[in-house]
């Protein structure tokens, strides 16, 4: 056991030799910087740990989702120009939520698509796919002994692929399972309904409020059933979500962005 | 009223609401079976999807294929532009028989035309077959879903109905003996049935004939008993070759019910010697759907269910939640083509999740549709105005970083300084009605990194987790 683990802190070591020379930069949403600082903290120094060394612009905002999920494209695409003039000079950008980027990647097509919009499309990675695909770890050296229940968001699930879907194939697997997985001593949650939405949806949160509502009380209902501890995902809007229908209900579950969790155990 | 609004009112039975999710979940999981038992079934989508788009990129040379073919097999074929001439071809093929009795096996596209009021208005009886049909019809309802029209029902439900219309004891829920009753009644009206009306699953355009799929009969044993059969179709139904149809039937039943095919499936060619075979195809807006490149995909729908039984929305708001003849995702990305104004919420009614989109047998982008539905209805201001003014307020605010750092610390000290009972007032936050704010931190994360000495910062504490 002790030799694995030397083997899989040196990989981490050449990982940052190789990458080093990357130009990545952080983007933190509008709702992390502003409710969730630690995330973004943790982001960073995990991206730290793995070799890279992120940059944060200032002169970033958001991506322009809940905007256009609200059917205001057009007041959305001054921010869709914010946003690529403030990454094109990066090679990647890297965001703790799959949802941003997956509205980078997908719906920054209303753009003109010049080079630098091209570029920062295909630069945008959630924080768990740079980490699994880019930086190509799987495994994570470090000890978690809590059961945990693994959150898959729609957008990065089944919109950026990072798992396998309930729709197509009985087998659960993904990038964050595995990389969770390799942590010693975790138990992950054996979940009744592996990926059914939590019911945020940006602003669909408050204008169905009661169906969000009961649509997230049903999924933090599966993890209690099932005896999740630690509730984490990758992208903190579902989390934000299921943690304020968790403190509402008194629950004993503590819900935490998986780069909180990755970033904890990980020695730098 | 809005799609949330009637949600909310199925919400408040929150038994009945976990009792519907549950049995629509069932229905998903047995889809599911089902299909990871057909290792080729990713394969069997993109082929049924494909033959879909073809067919609809040529769908007048199909439409006048099939014509041609039923009209020598000696069908009568009629064109009805839209419901009212839908319902008037109808009625006049019924008059001409001198008929009052009809039987009607399941057809979405006559509740679209709203055919029976039309013919109960002109003296006609006119009887649903299907027993979810028959039991709604009772309750004089609309269906609540387009496979399993009576779901928002339960026995009990059922057996009150049944004891009110057909004389079962009071209290009676077996669904055994409910049915008995439901078959011995239909009997009746079967044998007595002068013009039987269908729907059509599918309508080949090489032979001329329609494809009716149903589990329990009551198309065929109708059809067969009555001299006259009325089909009644869309004019998305075509499908090019009678060998494209195992293609659709592979699919058909493994979406909606997990079963490997419907007990039923049913070709109608020509009509038995004395009798007559009408066939009426229907637009009644569909070219109009045809003509919108971004909803266009929606024709391939072959009325399954699916995205319905798997809709996190659907199952927890009911059919009914939608007021359209579809409900579900399916119906959120028909009804504005119909009427932008009174469906400009269903669009809304989705968190975009995209598991409809993973069901779907003929791989209609449905969750892509919501999201464009939602900017046609935003350009056209059919969403509240409110919402509007207040995207373009963000849309000025995020576009500049010095007024939205402003906008943010102003708002988290705000949080953190005003009482809980004043920023969770569910009259003013429709987030707090059921669930916390989140805690808000001293400073943003903007405002720390502005203070970390470059390029790293230290190591936090560590979380804290529950024991
Ligand atoms: S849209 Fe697709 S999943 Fe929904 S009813 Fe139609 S065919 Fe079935």
């Amino acid at each position: 056991m002790a030799l694995t683990r030397r083997r899989e802190v040196s990989r981490l070591y050449i990982v940052e030799e190789e990458t080093a020379k990357m130009k990545v930069a952080l983007f933190v949403p509008c709702y992390i910087d502003q409710f969730y600082p630690q995330v973004g903290i943790a982001t960073l120094q995990l991206l730290e740990k793995l070799g890279v060394q992120a940059h944060f612009p200032a002169q970033q905002t958001c991506c322009g989702q809940p905007l256009a999920n609200s059917g205001c494209e057009r007041d959305a695409l001054p921010i869709y120009k914010h946003f690529v003039e403030t990454f094109s000079d990066y090679d990647y950008v890297v965001a703790p939520s799959g949802s941003c980027v997956y509205h980078v990647r997908k719906h920054f097509d209303k753009l003109d698509q010049t080079a630098d919009v091209q570029h920062v499309r295909g630069a945008a990675y959630d924080l768990i796919d740079f980490i699994s695909t880019v930086l190509n770890v799987t495994e994570i050296p470090g000890a978690f002994p809590h059961k945990v229940g693994l959150h898959l968001s729609c957008h990065g699930q089944r919109g950026l692929h990072q798992a396998n879907e309930s729709e197509m194939t009985p087998v659960r697997d993904g990038q964050l399972r595995r990389l969770m997985a390799s942590l010693d001593g975790i138990e992950l949650t054996q979940l009744n309904r592996n990926d059914e939405c939590c019911g945020f949806g940006g602003t669909f949160c408050v204008s169905e409020a009661g169906i969000s509502a009961r649509m997230g009380q049903d999924r933090v209902a599966d993890h209690v059933l099932n005896g999740t501890q630690v509730l984490t995902g990758s992208d903190m809007s579902c989390l934000m979500h299921l943690e304020g229908i968790v403190r509402r209900a008194k629950l004993p579950i503590k819900v935490m962005h998986a780069a909180e969790i990755l970033n904890g155990v990980v020695n730098g | 009223m809005n799609h949330a609004i009637r949600a909310d009112k199925f919400l408040l039975d929150a038994d009945r609401t976990t009792w519907h999710d549950e049995t629509l979940w069932f229905v998903r999981e047995k889809r599911d079976r089902a299909v990871y038992a057909v290792p080729e079934f990713q394969e069997l989508r993109e082929l049924a999807s494909g033959i879909k788009n073809h067919t609809l990129s040529r769908l007048d040379l199909y439409l006048r294929e099939f014509e041609a073919a039923a009209q020598a097999n000696g069908v009568h074929v009629h064109w009805a532009a839209d419901a009212a001439e839908h319902n008037a071809i109808i009625l006049d093929i019924i008059q001409k028989e001198g008929a009052t009795r009809i039987v009607k096996s399941k057809s979405m596209l006559t509740e679209e035309c709203h055919l029976n009021p039309y013919l109960i208005k002109h003296g006609i009886e006119v009887v649903d077959t299907d027993l979810g049909e028959r039991i709604i019809q009772f309750r004089d309802e609309a269906p609540s879903h387009i496979v399993l029209p009576a779901i928002h029902l339960k026995k009990e439900d059922v057996g009150d109905t049944f004891h009110t219309h057909l004389g079962t004891n009071k209290g009676e829920n077996d669904p055994q003996r409910l049915t008995e009753a439901a078959r011995q009644h239909l009997r009746a009206k079967f044998l007595a049935g002068q013009v039987a009306i269908s729907g059509v699953n599918f309508a080949i355009a090489e032979t001329g004939a329609v494809v009716v799929c149903t589990n329990e009969g009551n198309a065929d044993l109708g059809v067969n008993l009555a001299r006259v059969h009325i089909a009644a179709m869309g004019i998305e139904k075509i499908i090019p070759r009678l060998s494209d149809l195992g293609v659709f039937t592979r699919l058909l039943a493994r979406s909606a019910t997990g079963q490997p095919v419907t007990t039923y499936t049913s070709h109608f060619t020509k009509p038995a010697a004395g009798k007559e075979m009408h066939i009426v195809i229907v637009d009644n807006g569909r070219t109009q759907q045809l003509g919108r490149p971004d909803f266009r995909a929606s024709l391939k729908c072959i009325r399954c269910g699916a995205c319905m039984n798997t809709c996190p929305v659907y199952r927890r708001s009911g059919g009914h939640s939608y007021d359209f003849t579809v409900p579900g995702p399916i119906g959120a990305i028909l009804s504005p083509n119909i009427d932008m104004k009174k469906h400009s919420s269903l669009p809304f009614a989705s968190t975009l999740c995209g598991s409809c989109t993973d069901v779907c047998p003929v791989k209609i982008d449905i969750h892509t549709q919501l999201y464009k539905w939602r900017q046609v209805l935003g350009e056209a201001n059919e969403i509240p105005a409110s919402k509007k003014w207040s995207m373009k307020f963000m849309g000025r605010v995020l576009a500049s970083t010095r007024v939205y750092g402003l906008g943010g610390q102003f708002a988290r000290k705000a949080l953190r300084l005003l009482p809980h009972g004043l920023t969770h007032a569910p009259s003013m936050n429709a987030w707090a009605v059921a669930r916390e704010l989140p805690e808000a931190p001293k400073q943003s994360f903007r405002e720390w990194y502005a203070k970390q000495p470059a390029p790293a910062a230290a190591q936090p504490a560590q979380p804290q987790i529950p024991a």
